[in-house]
């Protein structure tokens, strides 16, 4: 029987794939999304606004 | 022969199943109460904070989800509303689910930590511990009473949407955490009067099965009774409003109502018509908290135009 290059599985594990980096581009934007709001939001001497810095 | 055909592929998970794992059902009341609890806060949020804060405790809702699947893969094997979760189905592992769980735990609670405040990021991570340990490895299979004290795991998610926002707890963030906590109980037990044998057969002491349906029937009742004032306090609160009040009033007197009709129903009328008037309750109780806490959002939007609130 001849190896088949694209087996069924294959198919499936390429998607999985596809969806776990989707993932990872995702929260990559979104790491860089906040790191841009959290650092042109801070203040004069660089402390983040005081409604969400206080426990 | 090709090298795959070791592998039984028909079992193999796709990205779908691992999805499923996180109760997205589940997990869309997670975002819309959150949504609610950080939207009506005093304190305004940037967008883009409150979008991966919403998103983050979504995420770690979807965390307990899979980590609950893990722990009573036994039981969803028997159940029939379960069985075709994707461990009982063979297609994740009981590890996979736990590692999976387990990781997105930790991500989430570090992301709202980081994106929010450190106190919201806690709450987060208590939530997760409550849901996971203390209502599925503890109480759900001891005591009648589990979905009672497990619900608070459900109703925490407004009140660490209002942490984001103001960093702390009010009175008006445990008002809304009370009207999901008292609302789950009614929601569960009309699902288990026409669920039957389910959780009998699965050995889960669901208060149908420990003290007869009549009681359940009771309990119903009394905590859409007890649900009304914790409702009519929220309306009066500071996050609340003509809006508010009105949903506040229509709502519960249609909810009580509904658990005077299931009181009223013995269980030879209720298995002649296939527990219609218990599937309408469950479907009605979806419907209360989507318009209570939709209500909510209405008046904190009518206030931007100077309007609504008291």
């Amino acid at each position: 029987m001849a190896i088949h290059k694209e087996h069924e599985l294959h198919q499936r594990r390429f998607g999985r794939n596809m969806g776990l980096g989707a993932v990872l581009l995702a929260f990559v934007v979104i790491v860089f999304g906040l790191t841009v709001v959290k650092v042109s939001r801070q203040d004069a001497n660089g402390n983040p606004p005081s409604a969400e810095a206080k426990p | 022969m090709s090298d795959t055909s070791a592998i039984d592929h028909g079992r193999e998970a796709g990205f779908g199943d691992f999805v499923q794992l996180l109760k997205p059902r589940v997990m869309s009341l997670v975002v819309f109460t959150a949504m609610v609890g950080l939207i009506v806060a005093p304190v305004p949020v940037h967008p883009f904070v409150a979008f991966t804060a919403i998103l983050f405790i979504a995420l770690g809702g979807g965390a307990s989800g899979a980590l609950n699947m893990w722990y009573d893969a036994d039981i969803d094997r028997i159940m029939r509303r379960t069985k075709g979760r994707p461990v009982p189905t063979g297609k994740v592992s009981e590890g996979e689910a736990l590692g999976l769980g387990l990781a997105l735990s930790g991500i989430s609670v570090m992301m709202l930590g980081l994106a929010a405040n450190w106190f919201a990021g806690g709450f987060l991570a208590f939530t997760i511990f409550f849901y996971v340990v203390i209502y599925t490895m503890w109480l759900k299979r001891s005591t009648p009473q589990n979905i009672v004290i497990g619900g608070a795991a459900g109703a925490f998610p407004p009140m660490i949407g209002w942490a984001v926002s103001t960093g702390g707890v009010s009175v008006e963030s445990v008002l809304m955490f009370a009207i999901i906590f008292m609302w789950t109980p009614p929601h569960f037990w009309a699902l288990a009067l026409f669920m039957k044998d389910d959780y009998s057969n699965a050995g889960v002491p669901m208060l149908t099965v420990t003290h007869g349906r009549k009681a359940a029937r009771r309990h119903i009742f009394v905590y859409t009774l007890l649900l009304a004032p914790v409702a009519l306090a929220l309306a009066l609160s500071s996050v609340g409003g003509p809006v508010v009040l009105f949903a506040a009033v229509v709502l519960n007197a249609l909810f009580i109502r509904g658990g005077w009709q299931l009181l009223r129903r013995d269980e030879g009328a209720a298995e002649a018509d296939g527990y219609k008037a218990e599937k309408a309750f469950f479907r009605f109780s979806l419907a209360y908290l989507f318009l209570h806490f939709g209500a909510l959002l209405v008046e904190a939007s009518l206030k931007a135009y100077g309007l609504g609130g008291w």
